[in-house]
């Protein structure tokens, strides 16, 4: 628990941040994944430039669809009434990250530029059509969160970007929800599966479906979206959706010996059944 | 009439000094010119050590030096618990390992620096080249022929074989029953994870040659002898204080080396030497609990007389012997193979096998809950065989009650009991009937309801120390206590025992606020000093209650006796005509003249007029060593559903009725049954170590580890008989380990109750969701 040394900075503008940022150099946010690996040395980067401070990358702001700041904590994400009525499935996956104080402190962007294949969020980001905001030194750009999230703790994230925030579609009209199964230990995903229900009086109409914790990243699932959508969300079209995640998943698992892949796939059936009865309420 | 604290559900007097952040622990102790230590450790499980480096790390600002194995002149850690008739070995352990590791985490060099940074900067810099060996970590392979040898003088990794019991009667027994059933039972090793890790501070003065050395410990004078014995200084020279001390469970009983080092490296440098070790050392090195594999038979007629049990046993000692270590599978398991049950014919063999992993020890319980858990696998598994409810079988072999010793084949002498009434009570708080009920129509509707009981005795208060000698325990086991009261009326208690979280200033204030009619917020309960405390042997195996609070009573009653013999003299009343009441001495036919205790104590004091003969001063001392063990009872109850579809176990209810003689203190008491009780409902469902095959820990930081967390339990229901302990002064007995020892096996039976539609014969533990789902698919299929 004792962190090799390191030279710390605040950046109170993203300007500023991008500018001290060095080759060796990490943002430092709400300090939950990264202070923990440097404490283990498994992490130890020379300098720290702290983005906790600066007001423009913090806050939500709802307009057509939801604008999440980068440093927006998991817990005001879930408290938000705009991120409640426009993304429920967002706000039951923020709500649902670790302990309180767990959620006071990680914030969003920290939880997907460290890009645990565990993690909560990413999985709604992927399945509600999420779109990342980074800027770097050169500029900025926009990815879709499907192509953000590249493998196993690797992002498309370059060394020195920042990411500013995440744009998310308004999924008012969709019924959607998030949920998992925890690792009893440290609370992160065994496996977590949002979806996203467009409904027509009893027929689905579209679904976006995804999984994460049981793989390496949040996988979009089309399979189960197909036998979904145009059903009634009966029992039959529930069983057909639970065969096909297990495929649309099987290039990504990921497992460990407590929690095989093999029981995680398993498990992203029953559980996307869950998602399914939760989102259509 | 008098009003008795005794009984009564005070507050803990220690919980606003833990509760505000207000208790000193060793880390909180700040000396000046303190240095800082830090320990390179073995990153593999076997290895030769082929060269140390340490040139780079001592070139660092802020290093002061830097030792090996080679320069550091300790005697080895010694084992102190030499059971007999076993054979035993007990290989060196050095404090640093000279040659060779055994362990991932053995120290290898420690580094002193100017602080705890830098320390570790340094440790990572010392350069060690490694031969690796080939690895074992399971102590039935380990066992076998040609397994990886970690001792040249321990042939076979063998460090003793104890064997209880008659094997050839044994066998007729077996051999001739209608049925036997057998199962291969992994009690799988657990972190004891205290809230506080270990850690030690160790000053020398080399004008008077005294070492005072800050510590976590369970037995600061235990601690005191052994220091004193690997670092050659004399006892009265060495003094040991515990400062605060955030749990132990076991793991603050043995001396570790990291204890000695900070002391022989205070000592080499002249500087006072701090170690505190991290939450991963914590994981790595501080010992481990259980580790059995255990191939345990029972054997029964088919109307359901259980008529014996047999047991091979492999203990996993890890890489080294700790301090009390052979004899928690040995003593503290075999012997309680009869358990609260009328059964003639007990066997085990305990084999205790050296492996690459971190050295085991006593872990709440230690070797009880192994026991228990062994038996009441065994009585589920006739109750199957012969098609009895598991209830009514247990309900037909229980001991009926008795109310001064009963002699059971294991030897032991059991002071009271009364199983069947703790039995039925449960029982009834259960509605074990209509459960059977409802759990039939919930099986009708695909849902899994399951029930587990777990009846029990338990071996604590350790104990005569005549018996401690005979089974090799190298020390005594009784207590001392002094009981001090101040001119003005103030009560120190003084104790050699530790407690280190149990509530013990509490309960043994009850004791003395009881005996001699002080308020129970003037009386100080003292300890863990080795130079303020009398001798006394620790606290552990729920032993503090009986023994310490035995001396405490006992003190107190000569203190009572002499404040009469004063009052009546003060009051110039005959002795015979001096009544008692809450503090207070009054003349029969009088009640207007009385002398208060307080007075009394005023009185002898000043001595200014005091009866022929006696002496003055208010204090009196008691050594208190037990006749016997005393042995709490009861009975156990869990309820659980299991979710076939993803293996997920619910805890519904859990019902404890427990008997602990008379309760000083019932809210300490449930808090300890409480504390128990998720601590063996943890090892069922959710806590235990992973080594893979090179013996690196997988389970190194509690995100893997999984600690058990007040979500995962129902409001526990508790129910209490009372069976006073016959030998005991004031009839208590312990209650520290009940719940771990009874609650493991009671939710393991449950759980297995709501899986037999799927056939499902045993799973090992934990029993995450995972193992379930997987046994359900693999019975079904
Ligand atoms: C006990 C515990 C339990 C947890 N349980 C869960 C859980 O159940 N589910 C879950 O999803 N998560 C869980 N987490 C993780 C939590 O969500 C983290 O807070 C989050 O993953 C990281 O956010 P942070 O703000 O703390 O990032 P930091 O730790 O500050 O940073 C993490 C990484 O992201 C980089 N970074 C941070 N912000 C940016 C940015 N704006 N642009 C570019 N790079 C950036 C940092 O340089 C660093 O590499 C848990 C964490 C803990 C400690």
């Amino acid at each position: 628990m004792w962190p090799n040394k390191f030279d710390y900075q605040r950046a109170d503008s993203v300007d500023q941040a991008l500018e001290l940022i060095g080759e060796e150099g990490k943002f430092l946010a709400g300090g939950h994944s990264l202070l923990p690996v440097m404490k283990l040395r498994l992490s130890a980067p020379e300098q720290l430039v702290d983005i906790g401070r600066i007001d423009s990358l913090r806050g939500i702001s709802a307009n057509g669809g939801l604008r999440i700041g980068a440093t927006t904590t998991h817990a005001e994400i879930a408290a938000s009434s705009d991120v409640q009525s426009m993304c429920a499935a967002l706000a039951d996956a923020c709500g649902g990250v670790g302990d309180q104080a767990v959620r006071n402190f990680g914030t969003i962007g920290g939880n997907i530029a460290h890009a645990d294949p565990a993690s909560d969020p990413p999985t709604v980001l992927v399945a509600c059509g999420a779109t990342v905001n980074i800027q770097g030194a050169d500029g900025s750009r926009s990815v879709a969160a499907q192509d953000f999230f590249v493998d196993l703790f690797e992002t498309d994230l370059e060394d020195g970007e920042l990411i500013t925030g995440i744009n998310l579609p308004n999924c008012s009209d969709c019924q959607c929800a998030y949920v998992k199964f925890p690792h009893p230990a440290s609370r992160y995903a065994i496996v977590g599966v949002a979806v996203c229900l467009k409904m027509d009086g009893g027929t689905c109409t579209q679904a976006d479906v995804a999984v994460g914790g049981a793989t390496v990243k949040a996988v979009k699932c089309a399979g189960a979206e197909a036998a979904l959508a145009g059903s009634s969300l009966d029992d039959a079209a529930l069983n057909a959706a639970a065969d096909m995640v297990k495929a649309d998943i099987a290039d990504w698992l990921a497992g460990d010996v407590a929690y095989p892949e093999s029981y995680r796939q398993q498990m992203a059936g029953v559980y996307l059944k869950r998602a399914v009865k939760a989102a259509a309420g | 009439m008098s009003t008795r604290i005794f009984g009564s559900g005070i507050k803990r007097r220690e919980d606003p000094r833990l509760i505000t952040g207000e208790a000193r622990y060793t880390d909180d102790i700040k000396l000046p010119g303190v240095l800082h230590m830090a320990v390179v450790r073995s990153p593999y499980a076997h290895a030769n050590i082929v060269s140390i480096d340490s040139s780079a790390a001592e070139a660092m600002d802020g290093v002061v030096a830097v030792f090996s194995g080679e320069d550091v002149d300790l005697a080895g850690i010694p084992t102190a618990w030499l059971i007999p008739d076993s054979d035993l070995k007990t290989p060196e352990h050095p404090a640093l390992a000279k040659g060779k590791v055994r362990y991932v985490g053995d120290g290898v060099a420690i580094v002193l620096a100017d602080d705890r940074y830098t320390a570790q900067d340094a440790a990572d810099a010392v350069n060690v080249e490694y031969e690796e060996l080939p690895v074992v970590v399971d102590p039935e392979a380990a066992a076998q022929e040609g397994a990886p040898q970690l001792f040249d003088d321990v042939e076979n990794n063998i460090a003793f074989r104890w064997v209880m019991g008659d094997k050839t009667a044994s066998d007729g027994v077996f051999n001739t029953a209608d049925v036997v059933v057998r199962d291969k039972i992994v009690q799988q090793r657990l972190l004891p994870t205290a809230m506080e890790p270990r850690s030690a501070m160790a000053q020398y003065n080399p004008a008077t040659q005294e070492l005072t050395l800050w510590c976590t410990s369970q037995n600061p004078h235990i601690h005191r002898f052994i220091i004193s014995a690997v670092t050659g200084l004399n006892e009265n020279k060495v003094r040991v204080i515990a400062p605060e001390v955030g749990g132990g469970f076991g793991s603050k009983i043995p001396c570790y080396p990291d204890e000695a080092l900070v002391s022989w490296a205070a000592i080499k440098l002249g500087q006072p030497v701090k170690w505190t070790e991290t939450r991963s050392e914590n994981y790595q090195i501080t010992i481990h609990g259980r580790d059995h594999i255990q191939y345990v038979e029972m054997a029964a007629s088919r109307d359901g007389k259980l008529l014996g049990v047999r047991a091979t046993v492999y203990a996993g000692m890890g890489g080294y012997l700790s301090t009390a270590a052979p004899g928690i599978p040995t003593i503290l398991h075999g012997l309680l193979y009869v358990g609260p049950y009328m059964m003639d014919s007990v066997f085990c063999e305990s084999i205790g096998v050296m492996t690459n992993a971190t050295p085991t020890d006593a872990y709440r319980g230690a070797g009880r809950p192994e026991a228990t858990f062994l038996l009441e696998r065994m009585v589920d598994m006739v109750a199957k065989r012969i098609d009895m409810d598991p209830a009514e079988l247990r309900r037909k072999n229980l001991i009926p009650a008795f109310e001064d010793g009963y002699e059971v084949a294991t030897t032991l002498v059991y002071d009271s009991g009364d199983y069947p009434a703790a039995f039925e009570k449960a029982l009834g708080i259960a509605g074990y009937d209509d459960f059977r009920r409802e759990q039939a129509e919930a099986r009708a509707d695909g849902r899994y309801l399951g029930i587990g009981i777990t009846a029990y005795t338990e071996m604590c208060g350790l104990g005569p120390s005549q018996v401690a000698g005979a089974v090799g325990f190298q020390g005594g086991l009784w207590e001392s206590a002094t009981v001090r009261v101040t001119p003005t009326g103030k009560v120190q208690a003084l104790i050699g025992a530790s407690p280190h979280g149990q509530g013990s200033e509490t309960t043994l204030a009850q004791i003395i606020a009881d005996e001699l009619g002080f308020p129970v917020d003037d009386i100080e309960v003292i300890h863990g000093d080795t130079t303020e405390t009398p001798m006394g042997w620790g606290t552990y195996g729920s032993r503090t209650t009986p023994v310490t609070g035995a001396a405490l009573a006992k003190a107190a009653q000569k203190l009572k006796d002499k404040a009469r013999t004063l009052a009546a003299h003060l009051m110039e009343a005959n002795e015979d005509d001096i009544e008692y009441a809450d503090g207070s001495f009054s003349v029969k036919g009088s009640p207007d003249q009385s002398q208060s205790i307080q007075d009394v104590a005023l009185m002898a004091h000043l001595a200014w007029n005091m009866p022929e003969g006696m002496d003055p001063g208010f204090e009196e001392s008691q050594f208190y060593d037990p006749p016997n063990f005393v042995y709490p009872f009861g009975t156990h109850i869990a309820i659980v559903e299991v979710d076939a579809s993803t293996g997920d176990i619910e805890l519904q209810r859990y019902i404890a009725v427990d008997d602990c003689g008379p309760q000083i203190n019932p809210e300490i008491v449930a808090g300890q049954i409480h504390g128990g009780v998720v601590q063996g409902i943890a090892q069922a469902l959710c806590e235990g170590v992973i080594y893979d095959d090179n013996g690196q820990l997988l389970t190194g930081t509690m995100m893997d580890y999984t600690m058990p967390r007040a979500d995962m339990f129902p409001n526990f229901e508790l129910g209490e008989t009372v069976t006073p302990s016959p030998h005991h002064p004031i009839g208590v007995k312990g209650v520290g380990e009940t719940g771990t020892i009874a609650s493991t096996p009671t939710v393991y039976n449950a759980v297995l109750d709501a899986l037999a539609p799927f056939g499902v014969e045993g799973i090992d533990m934990p029993m995450t969701s995972a193992k379930v789902w997987q046994a359900i698919q693999s019975a079904g299929s």
